[in-house]
C-alpha cells in the first residue's frame, strides 16, 4: 500500500529535479524545485516523520525559496532566458554528466546490495522529537540556532555593504 | 515496504542535483541546485531513520535544513553584492580568478 | 739551533710583508729593508755554519700540521750538510745581489714591488732548502714558482715581459704534475705497505729498507716515482723538453736573471735530485734518464748558444747546459760532484749576469754587436767578467776548472759516450763565451762616454769574482758526503783544461783578429745556422702543439658548455619549469563550476576507491 504513494510522488520529485536543471526561465526553475519539496514532504509522511515534513513544508518551501523569490525579482532576471548548457566545451560538458552518473551509480550500488528489509516503525511526532531534541542533542541544537544568529548577522553586514562608485 | 527504494531515490536526486551545479550558468539557479543536493540529503537521513525505527536521523535532517536556511541567507547575500559589482551573475563572466 | 734556522726562513717573509703593505711608497726604504734581511739570513746561516760545522749529523724540527691515523703532514726544517751548503749559497749570493739591485733598478718606478717580490723568491727558495717533507718542499716548489712570474713580469707593460713570465709559469707547472703524482704515487705506495709518509729521513729509511730486501715490484714502482718526480726537476731546472721558458725569462731584470735563473731557482732542481737520490739511486734506470737529459741538455744548449746576439741570452743558454751538466753529474751517481758544480757555478753565473748587467745599464742595449772594447772604459766590470769567462770555461786554478773536472771524471768513468758529448760541450762553453768577450769586451773602444757604475753596483761583482777564484779551495765537497769519492786519472784533468783553453783561444782568435773567416764560415753553413737560430724549432712544435691540440680541445669544451651546460641545463631546466607551469595553468580557470566538477571528480574516486578497499 505504501508503494502506492511512493512511486508517483517519487516520480514527481524526480520531474520536479530535472524541472530545476532545464527550466530557462529562473522562476519557473524555482516553481519546479518547490514541487519537489512538496513531494518530498509527503514522502517523509510516509516515512513517519510528519514533524520533520512539516518543518519541511514551512522552513524551506515556505522561508528560504520565497526569499530566493525575492532574490531573483530583486535582481530582475526573473524574467530573463538563461540557456543551459551553451558555451560549454564538449568535454567538459561529457564530465559533468560522467562523475554524477558514477557516483550515484556507486551509492545506488551501495543501497542494492546492503540487503532489502522493511521500514521499522517509528514515533515521529513532536513529542518524541521535542524529547530527542531538547536531551541528547541539546548541544548540536544550541550551537545551530547560534549558526542562524550568525547568518543573520553575515547577511545584514554583507547586504549593507555600499555598492561602488559607478562612474 | 523495503527501504531501498527511498536510497535509490535519494542517490537520483543527488545526481541530478549535482549535473545542475556544472551545467547552469546562472549563480542563483546553481544555488537551487545545491538546495536539490541538500534535500536528497535530508531523504536520506530520515529514510536511514525509518530504517532503523531511530529519530536520530531525523533530527540530523533538522539540523540539515536549518544549516541550509542559514547557507542560503549568506549565499544570497553574497550573490546580491556581486550583482551590486559585476552587474551580472552569469558565471561566464565571472573568471576573475583565472590563471 | 733550531731556532736559527727558522730565523734564516722568516727574516725575508716578514721583510717582503713588511714591504707589500707598509713601503710601497717609500722605496728607499724598502730597499733597504729587503737587502738588509737578506743580508741578516746570511749572519744567521753564518752562525749555523760555525755552530753545526761541515757533515755532522741531521737536525731536524718539525710542527704538526695535519696529524690523522692515515694522513700525517707536518711543517720542518731539516738540518744537513746539503742545506747547509744551499743556505750559504741562497742568502750569500743572494744578498750580493740585492745590494746590487738597490743600484740597478733605481729609479724604477716598480722599485719596491721588486724589493717584496725578490724577498719572497728568497723566502719560498729558502723553504725548499730547510724543508723536511715532500709537501712542504712542493708548496714552496710552487711559491718560487710565483715569485718568478712575478719577477719576469716585473715590467707588465712590456707584452714579451708579460709572455715570458706566463711561458716560465706554464712550462714548469707541466714538469709540477709530473712532480706531484711522482709524491703521490710514493706516498699511496708507501701507506699501502703500512707507513704513509712524506718526510724524507723516514722515507729515506724505508727505500733502503726495500732496496736491500731486493724485491722487483717494489724498484719498478720506485722507478716510476723517480721519473714522475724528475720530472719536477726537467720543468723547474730547465732540462730537455721543458727549456724552452729559461731564455725568454731573459726579459725580466737583470739581478733577477742572475739570481733566479743563474744561481738559485733553476739550482732548486739539482737540490731536489741531491735531496732524494737514494729514491734515483734505487733505480739504475731513473739514474741512466737523469744522465741522459742532462747530457742531452749540455751538448744541445750550448750549440745554440753559439747563435745568439743578446748578451744575456748567450748567458741564458750557458745556464742551460751548464744545469744540464750539474743533472748529468747526479745522473752519473756524483750528487757531490753535482753539487760543487752547483756551488761555483752560482759565483761565477752570478758574476757574468751582474756584469752583463752594468754593460746593459750603462749602454742601454742588449745587442753585443752594438758593444766592443768595454775592458778600457769599464775596467772594473770587464776584468771580473773575465774572471767569470775563465771561471765558466774551466781553467785551472778558478772554481770551474775544479768541479768541472769532477764530473768529467765521473763520466768517464761510467760512460764514454757521455764523456765524449760532455767534452765537446766544455769546448763549445769556451768557444761562445770566447766569442762572447772578444765581441764586447776587446777590440775598439767604444764611442760613447760609458764608465763603471757606484760601490752598489760594483762591489758584489769583485766579492763574486774573488769567490770565482778560491771557491775550489774550499771544502766545498765536505756539505755533501759520499761513501767513495771518484777521482778520475790525470789525463783527463788535463783533456779538460785543454779543450777549454783550445777552445777558448781560438775562438779569440777568430772573433779578433780574423773576423772574415767566421763571416765566410756562417755564410756556407747557412742551413744548420738556420736551424740553431730557429732553436731547433722546439718552440714551433710547442706552438703547434698548443694550437691545434688544445685548441681544439678547448673548443670542444666550449661546445659541451654552451650546449649542454647553458642550453640543455640551465635553459632546459627553466624551459621544463615554464612548460609545466603552462599545463598547470590549464586547470586554474577560474570558473568555479568547473573547480566544482574537478572536486566531485576527486570525491568520486576516492569513494570508488574507499568502497573496493574495503570490499
Amino acid at each position: 500500500m505504501q508503494a502506492f504513494i511512493f512511486y508517483p510522488f517519487a516520480t514527481l520529485a524526480v520531474l520536479g529535479a530535472l524541472g530545476v536543471i532545464s527550466l530557462r526561465k529562473p522562476t519557473r526553475a524555482l516553481l519546479s524545485l518547490i514541487l519537489t519539496m512538496f513531494s518530498l514532504a509527503v514522502l517523509f509522511l510516509l516515512l513517519q516523520a510528519p514533524f520533520v515534513a512539516m518543518v519541511h513544508l514551512v522552513v524551506y518551501a515556505g522561508a528560504v525559496l520565497v526569499l530566493f523569490l525575492f532574490v531573483i525579482m530583486l535582481l530582475g532576471i526573473g524574467a530573463r532566458e538563461t540557456r543551459v548548457g551553451e558555451n560549454f566545451k564538449k568535454g567538459y560538458l561529457a564530465v559533468s554528466f560522467f562523475v554524477p552518473v558514477a557516483f550515484s551509480a556507486l551509492l545506488i550500488s551501495l543501497a542494492l546490495t546492503s540487503g532489502g528489509g522493511t521500514l521499522q516503525p517509528t514515533e515521529g511526532s513532536p513529542d518524541a522529537f521535542g524529547r530527542l531534541l531538547f536531551t541528547r542533542y541539546l548541544l548540536p541544537f544550541e550551537l545551530v540556532s547560534f549558526l542562524l544568529l550568525i547568518g543573520v548577522f553575515a547577511a545584514v553586514a554583507l547586504a549593507s555593504a555600499k555598492p561602488p562608485e559607478k562612474s | 515496504m523495503p527501504y531501498t527504494p527511498y536510497f535509490v531515490l535519494s542517490a537520483i536526486l543527488f545526481a541530478i542535483g549535482l549535473t545542475g551545479l556544472f551545467i547552469r550558468r546562472n549563480l542563483l539557479l546553481m544555488l537551487l541546485a545545491i538546495e536539490l543536493l541538500l534535500n536528497s540529503a535530508n531523504l536520506s537521513f530520515i529514510a536511514a531513520s525509518a530504517r532503523w525505527g531511530e529519530l536520530t536521523g531525523q533530527v540530523f535532517a533538522f539540523f540539515g535544513m536549518t544549516i541550509a536556511a542559514a547557507e542560503v541567507t549568506v549565499g544570497l547575500a553574497l550573490a546580491i553584492l556581486l550583482f551590486r559589482n559585476v552587474d551580472s551573475v552569469d558565471t561566464k563572466r565571472l573568471e576573475m580568478l583565472k590563471g | 739551533m733550531i731556532p736559527l734556522a727558522w730565523l734564516v726562513l722568516w727574516t725575508p717573509f716578514f721583510a717582503a710583508v713588511g714591504i707589500f703593505f707598509f713601503l710601497l711608497h717609500r722605496p728607499q726604504a724598502a730597499g733597504w729593508v729587503a737587502t738588509a734581511a737578506m743580508a741578516l739570513s746570511f749572519f744567521f746561516s753564518l752562525l749555523l755554519l760555525f755552530r753545526a760545522g761541515i757533515g755532522r749529523e741531521a737536525v731536524e724540527s718539525s710542527v704538526q700540521w695535519v696529524a690523522l691515523p692515515a694522513l700525517k703532514i707536518e711543517f720542518g726544517i731539516l738540518l744537513n750538510g746539503l742545506t747547509l751548503l744551499m743556505l750559504l749559497i741562497v742568502t750569500g749570493v743572494g744578498s750580493l745581489i740585492f745590494l746590487y739591485s738597490q743600484g740597478y733598478m733605481h729609479r724604477d718606478p716598480g722599485y719596491a714591488r721588486y724589493f717584496a717580490s725578490l724577498s719572497l723568491f728568497a723566502f719560498s727558495m729558502l723553504g725548499i732548502v730547510l724543508a723536511n717533507n715532500l709537501v712542504e718542499l712542493f708548496a714552496f716548489w710552487e711559491l718560487v714558482g710565483l715569485s718568478s712570474y712575478l719577477l719576469i713580469g716585473h715590467w707588465f707593460e712590456k707584452p714579451e715581459a708579460a709572455d715570458a713570465g706566463k711561458k716560465a709559469f706554464l712550462t714548469t707547472r707541466v714538469g709540477d704534475v709530473g712532480f706531484l703524482l711522482g709524491i703521490l704515487l710514493l706516498f699511496g705506495w708507501l701507506q699501502a705497505g703500512g707507513e704513509g709518509t712524506f718526510n724524507f729521513l723516514v722515507i729515506q729509511d724505508l727505500v733502503k729498507g726495500i732496496h736491500q730486501a731486493g724485491s722487483g715490484g717494489a724498484v719498478s714502482l720506485l722507478t716510476v716515482a723517480g721519473i714522475l718526480i724528475f720530472l719536477g726537476v726537467v720543468g723547474k731546472s730547465a732540462q730537455f723538453p721543458l727549456h724552452v721558458w729559461l731564455p725568454d725569462a731573459m726579459e725580466g731584470p737583470t739581478p733577477v736573471s742572475a739570481l733566479i735563473h743563474a744561481a738559485t731557482m733553476v739550482a732548486a732542481g739539482v737540490f731536489l735530485l741531491a735531496r732524494l737520490f737514494f729514491l734515483f739511486s734505487a733505480s739504475s734506470f731513473v739514474l741512466g734518464l737523469i744522465a741522459a737529459i742532462g747530457v742531452l741538455t749540455a751538448f744541445f744548449a750550448a750549440t745554440l748558444a753559439l747563435v745568439q746576439t743578446d748578451i744575456k741570452r748567450i748567458l741564458a743558454y750557458s745556464t742551460l747546459s751548464q744545469l744540464g751538466f750539474m743533472v748529468a753529474g747526479l745522473g752519473l751517481a756524483n750528487p757531490q760532484a753535482g753539487m760543487f758544480h752547483l756551488a761555483t757555478h752560482a759565483f761565477f753565473k752570478a758574476l757574468l749576469f751582474l756584469g752583463a748587467g752594468n754593460v746593459i745599464h750603462a749602454l742601454h742595449t742588449q745587442d753585443i754587436r752594438q758593444m766592443s772594447g768595454l775592458l778600457k772604459k769599464m775596467p772594473v766590470t770587464g776584468g771580473t767578467f773575465l774572471v767569470g769567462t775563465l771561471a765558466l770555461v774551466g781553467i785551472f786554478p778558478l772554481s770551474g776548472f775544479w768541479s768541472k773536472e769532477e764530473i768529467l771524471a765521473t763520466a768517464q768513468q761510467t760512460s764514454p759516450l757521455a764523456f765524449i758529448l760532455l767534452l765537446a760541450t766544455a769546448f763549445l762553453t769556451a768557444v761562445y763565451m770566447g766569442r762572447l768577450f772578444a765581441v764586447a769586451f776587446l777590440g775598439e773602444a767604444p764611442k760613447k762616454a760609458v764608465h763603471d757604475p757606484g760601490w752598489e753596483m760594483n762591489s758584489p761583482l769583485v766579492i763574486l769574482a774573488l769567490f770565482s777564484i778560491i771557491a775550489g779551495f774550499l771544502p766545498l765537497k765536505e756539505f755533501v758526503p759520499m761513501e767513495h769519492e771518484a777521482s778520475g786519472p790525470f789525463w783527463v784533468t788535463l783533456l779538460g783544461l785543454t779543450v777549454g783553453t783550445v777552445g777558448f783561444v781560438l775562438s779569440l782568435y777568430l772573433y779578433l783578429l780574423n773576423p772574415a773567416l767566421v763571416d765566410s764560415f756562417s755564410e756556407n753553413l747557412k742551413g744548420p745556422r738556420r736551424i740553431l737560430e730557429r732553436k731547433y724549432y722546439v718552440d714551433d712544435f710547442y706552438n703547434a702543439l698548443i694550437r691545434h691540440v688544445q685548441d681544439s680541445f678547448a673548443h670542444l669544451c666550449d661546445l659541451f658548455e654552451r650546449v649542454v651546460v647553458v642550453e640543455w641545463g640551465v635553459n632546459g631546466t627553466a624551459r621544463l619549469v615554464r612548460f609545466t607551469g603552462h599545463l598547470l595553468r590549464q586547470l586554474q580557470t577560474g570558473r568555479i563550476q568547473f573547480y566544482a566538477l574537478i572536486f566531485s571528480l576527486g570525491v568520486t574516486v576516492l569513494t570508488y576507491g574507499w568502497v573496493l578497499w574495503n570490499r
